[in-house]
């Protein structure tokens, strides 16, 4: 079981003379295997919640569970991939894919063999013994996804992974993830702030409102995939997103003004 | 790309050459008291005299090689390398532990942070009377004095080098299901290495420059103090000769260390290798 619970969960940050309400009585149901894009503008809990959900912080208020347990502390029942990567530069490839199965004590030959089938399974097979320096950032981003695949969680958490990408190696790797997520039955929770990669990947977006971050909308996206941004559904449904979350980056914008935050 | 090699080495020997032919000028020409300064061609024959073995060739007291190097300034700057690396050992080896301690442990710093912010700023010469008292004469006050120069380099540099690691490689790590002793020993150690590396080397010079001071001070063989006795006997070529010697070794030294750093930061982003 790899559903994702979460209950009630409010998240509050102390700032000096004041408190943000980072999120307000988020309750959340995602079934296992499911692909559920989470969209708002800057600052609205997107990354809030996701950590919560991967253990790195905890709710003020509210619970989380993941496959029937709480979350309490970070684990590889979670893999994470940050925007930034966070691989680290002092291992190669290969090292940095076989990182979480050293972990776990897995045998060193079949840890080997399972590197080399996932690198392999996403185009790296050649870059190996390089170091992450070396790579492009699309290039990073793959052994990031390799590295958590490599943990075997049933749940991929994604922090904006490929926001810093450009369009053409966006894209690819849109379509390779697609591609991984129909081959292994991940339940997959995808932050973005991109409403077409939203709509071009997800089962189910979520609409998040800027301060306090509640749930706005909870749409399900039908379309059978590859999805063609060129058609009327995709363009009805961007429209309509565009609309919710132009209306929370307004919200965001006067609170700019306002001098209430730098987001 | 060669050519260009050949004309930067060309190009950074013509200050150097210029001085050196004033220098001889200046001497050839009696301007300045040979006993005062030397002409670069009787530093250069005295430097040759100190570099060659003192006896002839004798097969009786052991193999070629041994004599080749038993010429005086080969035996001084063995013994200055042997303080150096014994010393830089001994500090480094104490103050690297307690730096990843102190690093990564709030309470750790607190308790002994205070303790090292008060006996850091004593330079290590000030030890010196101290030294010899506690150790008398020869290596152990030396070596005593250049851990000590090398130790708070080490230790600074590596608690830094603990504390600036980027909260990302933590949070992929536990992530990745690392336990504390993991992320310390693969992710920690090797996030700090740069800034560690870079203690090593401020260490290894502050070791260089404690070694010459102490061999002055408290030992009877060593490039320090052969400039010192040089100068008794009135010898400025053999002064200037072992002042030659002193910067060749610590450019070796430090070239070397150089070299090792980039080896083991060849996945840097800064470096090229
Ligand atoms: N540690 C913190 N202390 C105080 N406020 C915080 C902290 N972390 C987040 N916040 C605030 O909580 C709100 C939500 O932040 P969060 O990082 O989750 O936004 P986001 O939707 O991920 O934005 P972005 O698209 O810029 O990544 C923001 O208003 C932010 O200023
Ligand atoms: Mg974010």
């Amino acid at each position: 079981m790899s559903d994702i619970l979460i209950n009630h969960v409010y998240k509050r940050f102390a700032v000096p003379g004041n408190e943000v309400v980072a999120l307000k009585d988020i309750n959340l149901d995602i079934a296992s295997g499911e692909f559920i894009c989470l969209l708002g503008p800057s600052g609205c809990g997107k990354s809030t919640l996701l950590n919560a959900i991967a253990g790195f912080s905890h709710p003020t208020e509210g619970s989380i569970t993941v496959g029937g347990r709480p979350v309490v502390d970070p684990g590889p029942d979670r893999g994470m991939v940050f925007q930034e990567y966070a691989l680290f530069p002092w291992m190669t490839v290969f090292k940095n894919v076989r990182f979480g199965l050293e972990v776990k004590g897995v045998a060193n030959d079949v840890a080997d063999a399972r590197v080399r089938e996932l690198l392999d399974m996403l185009g790296l097979s050649e870059f190996g013994e390089r170091f992450p320096k070396d790579l492009s950032g699309g290039m990073r981003q793959r052994v990031a996804i390799a590295r958590v695949l490599a943990l075997d969680s049933p749940v991929l958490l994604m922090d904006e992974p490929f926001g810093a990408l450009d369009a053409l190696t966006r894209r690819s790797l849109q379509d390779e993830l697609l591609k991984i997520w129909a081959r292994l039955g991940k339940t997959i929770v995808f932050v973005t702030h991109s409403i077409e990669e939203a709509i071009y990947l997800a089962d189910r977006i979520v609409v998040l409102t800027y301060r306090p971050g509640t749930l706005k909308r909870d749409i399900r996206v039908e379309m059978p995939r590859p999805r063609d941004a060129a058609s009327p559904e995709f363009n009805t449904l961007k429209r309509e997103l565009s609309r919710l979350v132009s209306e929370e980056q307004q919200r965001h914008e006067a609170a700019e003004r306002a001098g209430l935050t730098t987001d | 790309m060669r050519r260009n090699t050949w004309l930067a080495a060309l190009q950074g020997a013509v200050v150097p050459l210029v001085l050196l032919a004033i220098w001889q000028a200046a001497s050839s020409s009696g301007l300045v008291n040979a006993k005062i300064l030397p002409s670069p061609v009787a530093v250069a024959v005295r430097w040759w005299a100190y570099l060659a073995p003192a006896e002839p060739y004798d097969p009786a007291n052991g193999g070629y090689v041994a004599w080749l190097f038993s010429g005086e300034l080969i035996m001084d700057a063995m013994g200055s390398l042997y303080r150096v690396v014994m010393g830089f050992l001994v500090g480094a080896v104490l103050a690297l532990p307690m730096g990843l301690a102190m690093g990564a442990s709030r309470a750790a710093f607190r308790w002994l942070n205070p303790l090292v912010e008060v006996l850091r700023p004593i330079p290590p010469i000030a030890y010196i009377p101290l030294s010899i008292l506690w150790f008398g004469l020869g290596n152990p006050p030396a070596i005593f004095l250049i851990s000590l120069g090398a130790f708070f380099p080490v230790l600074v540099n590596t608690i830094a080098g603990v504390r600036q690691v980027d909260g990302i490689y933590l949070r992929a790590a536990r992530n990745l299901g690392a336990g504390p002793l993991t992320i310390f020993r693969r992710v920690m150690l090797p996030a700090a290495t740069p800034y560690i590396l870079s203690g090593v080397r401020i260490g290894i010079g502050t070791a260089f420059i404690v070694v010459i001071v102490s061999e002055m001070i408290a030992v009877n063989n060593g490039l320090g103090f052969r400039i010192l006795e040089a100068r008794e006997y009135f010898w400025s070529d053999k002064i200037i000769a072992g002042m030659l010697t002193i910067g060749l070794l610590g450019l070796a030294i430090d070239s070397g260390v150089t070299r090792i750093n980039n080896h083991l930061l060849r996945w840097h982003r800064g470096l090229e290798h």
